[in-house]
């Protein structure tokens, strides 16, 4: 396994630019998920570090040393595609064993099956060698996938959306052991997502991409509780947090069109006008509680019920562990978790207050 | 490790298994339609049974007038067609009568003999057929894969004017064969390829290419490009990953190409007649000079026409799987 650095990316497709000065480094063995939406440029930069995209700026370095000038072959990366891409003329033992039968590797073909067969018990395929890949379900074609990624010990694994074609259900489950492969094997892994689950979940460290655009990188806790921006802040977290343009008046804070008062925490210097962050479970509905509002909406989920809380035209989203026995259109009493308040100016830059 | 093991079907779900939802009607209209293609392919066949029967007729059933259907089968045509023959004189009959009664003229000859004519060598028929399986096999290996190469090239890369090339390929076969016959002719003379097998063969790749490209194009662009890339990354190069990915995906492509190709350069009339004489000529003008030959040998072009036919049919046959697919599938792209 071998780490990876890419110095001040930048790749321009005729009509947009797709990587704007990527900067990034995967320590070796480390779980590195570049999280952003549709078009953010996470393919590209993946495609990048295989060389199938060559970039316009910018060196792609494996273990210090530069691989701009090498072709995919040579540098010896597997990548696990979204649409799984295996070979569809062969059978999966065919499709397992095809990185090794590369004239890179000159492998006999005794061991190459002792290969394939450890891979395939590791992914619980093995039942399956023999069958033609348009026989397999979803599941089972991303095990083949992910086990032509593993057959050879790559230098860096690339994987880009490598569950999102799943269902919910196999998704988890593949989610998990996928997590439990990476860190058993130490493989120096970058994974491309859409889904903030997957990237707080899996990650080791994520790296949030805008537009081309890396906005920050860090730990998940990093991410989930120190955003960097607005948008990072939205990307992460289900519900979405609450923001809400505020005022301050006096001690305390006002949030525009509301009735709430939010007394200024001890400590906190805030500009005049800001925007106010709050996470939904911060938001804790409490008989005593400080502030007042009126049930809109509930939604229960089950293991948790998401309440929505509006207070003159602005509606806070709450959630609360279990079911609840409130009844829409009640009024509700509630907290704020005054610690964990975040504040953004109005371009959407975190500020410290 | 995880507790789920999805498991699909197990073998592709390729008709509903539940006869019962399929609702009578749709069976009904199911046969129907069998019933109607199976009309509509005996209409079609009726011609080519024509002149299956024909090749097998004599000279007196031939004309004969209703059109028999049923009558001694006959050599006569095919021995007319492969053989040139002679008029044995009054003198000579007796002797050949008497050859015949003992064993020592074969088959054909004796055949020959019945109409009253002596076997004095193979017809120029072999040869122009040889001519046709030489210059339709090699125009159409050529066109295939040279047409395979230009549309990987262009379905992949980004080739510089590729869009005006597309184009100037195809334009190739805007005009009638009959407006440019005559600037062939000329050019040929000029470069000594007249009635020779290479020019033939050229003339042909070149008539084919367009097509091969532009149905290998359609094909090849239907592949998506990530299998090709995994076999990158896999450790293949450019060259090697077209071999071992793309190529066994274009098998149908190929075989439908090929088929084509094969049809048009087999059936191929005018330049043939233009620009060959002897030497490189193919069976289609062959056959035609038969009409003109001391009487219709209608026996003998049937005959001729259905040998024909079987090299194409055989090939047709042959990749017949690919076609299932090939000529619904790709054919038909932006």
């Amino acid at each position: 396994m071998s780490d990876l650095e890419l110095k001040n990316i930048t790749k321009n497709f005729p009509d947009v630019t797709a990587l704007n000065d990527v900067s990034f480094d995967v320590k070796d063995g480390e779980f590195f998920v570049l999280l952003g939406h549709t078009g953010a440029g996470k393919t590209t930069t993946l495609r990048v570090v295989a060389g199938l995209t060559n970039q316009d700026e910018g060196t792609v370095l494996f273990d210090g040393d530069s691989v701009n000038d090498l072709a995919p072959a040579d540098r010896d990366v597997a990548f696990v595609f979204q649409q799984y891409s295996l070979y569809p003329t062969m059978s999966v033992y065919d499709n397992l064993a095809f990185p090794l039968r590369s004239p890179l590797r000159k492998l006999s073909e005794e061991e190459i099956r002792r290969q394939v067969d450890i891979v395939a018990e590791k992914l619980h395929i093995d039942h399956l060698l023999d069958r033609k890949t348009a026989y397999l379900s979803g599941g089972e074609m991303q095990r083949v996938s992910l086990g032509r990624a593993m057959v050879r010990q790559p230098r860096i694994f690339l994987m880009d959306e490598p569950l999102s074609n799943l269902d919910a259900k196999l998704r988890e489950a593949l989610r998990v052991e996928l997590q439990h492969l990476q860190k058993t094997e130490g493989s120096t892994t970058l994974f491309v997502t859409h889904d903030q689950i997957e990237a707080l979940t899996m990650a080791d460290r994520i790296a949030v991409l805008n537009e081309g655009s890396i906005v920050q990188i860090g730990t998940p806790e990093d991410i989930y509780d120190r955003p960097n921006t607005i948008f990072v802040a939205q990307l992460v977290g289900t519900p979405r947090i609450n923001l809400v343009e505020t005022s301050r008046e006096d001690c305390n804070i006002f949030i525009k069109n509301s009735t709430l008062y939010i007394p200024i925490p001890e400590g906190w210097e805030p500009p005049d006008s800001f925007v106010l962050g709050i996470r939904p479970e911060d938001v804790m509905p409490d008989r005593e509680g400080e502030f007042a509002g009126e049930l809109a909406l509930t939604e229960p989920l089950g293991m948790e019920t998401i309440l929505h809380i509006t207070s003159g035209e602005k509606t806070l989203l709450s959630v609360i562990p279990g079911t609840t026995d409130l009844k829409i259109g009640e009024n509700v009493k509630f907290n704020i978790a005054q610690e964990r308040l975040y504040c953004f100016n109005m371009d959407g830059d975190s500020l410290t207050c | 490790m995880s507790n789920f093991r999805e498991d699909g079907p197990g073998y592709p779900v390729t008709e509903a298994s539940r006869v019962d939802k399929v609702s009578p009607i749709s069976r009904r209209l199911r046969s129907l339609r069998a019933i109607t293609v199976m009309v509509i392919a005996i209409i079609m066949l009726i011609p080519v049974f024509v002149m299956a029967i024909t090749a097998f007729k004599s000279r007196s059933v031939i004309v004969s007038h209703p059109p028999t259907i049923f009558f001694k089968p006959s050599l006569e045509g095919f021995v007319f067609l492969f053989t040139d023959r002679a008029v044995v004189s009054k003198a000579r009959q007796p002797e050949f009568k008497a050859a015949a009664e003992t064993g020592e003229l074969g088959l054909v000859e004796r055949i020959a003999l019945e109409s009253g004519q002596e076997v004095t060598g193979p017809s120029d028929y072999v040869n122009r057929l040889k001519n046709s399986l030489i210059i339709a096999g090699l125009s159409t290996i050529f066109s295939v894969v040279l047409g395979l190469f230009a549309a990987y090239a262009f379905s992949r890369f980004d080739v510089l004017g590729k869009d005006d090339l597309l184009f100037f390929i195809l334009s190739t076969r805007m005009l009638p064969a009959v407006v440019v016959t005559i600037p062939l002719f000329l050019m040929f003379r000029q470069l000594g390829l007249n009635d020779t097998h290479l020019g033939m063969i050229l003339l042909y790749t070149v008539f084919n290419l367009s097509l091969a490209v532009w149905l290998l194009k359609g094909f090849i662009d239907e592949i998506p490009v990530e299998y090709e890339e995994a076999a990158l990354v896999d450790g293949y190069s450019r060259i090697q990953t077209f071999f071992k990915i793309v190529l066994p995906q274009t098998m149908t492509g190929i075989a439908a190409t090929t088929v084509f190709c094969l049809i048009f350069a087999w059936n191929e009339y005018a330049f043939a007649l233009m620009l060959t004489s002897d030497n490189a000529r193919t069976a289609p003008p062959s056959i035609a000079t038969m009409l003109g030959r001391g009487g219709i040998e209608w026996s003998a072009i049937a005959a001729g026409s259905l040998g024909f036919l079987i090299p194409v049919v055989i090939v047709t046959f042959a990749l017949r799987n690919y076609l299932l697919r090939g000529v619904t599938f790709g054919a038909v792209r932006k």
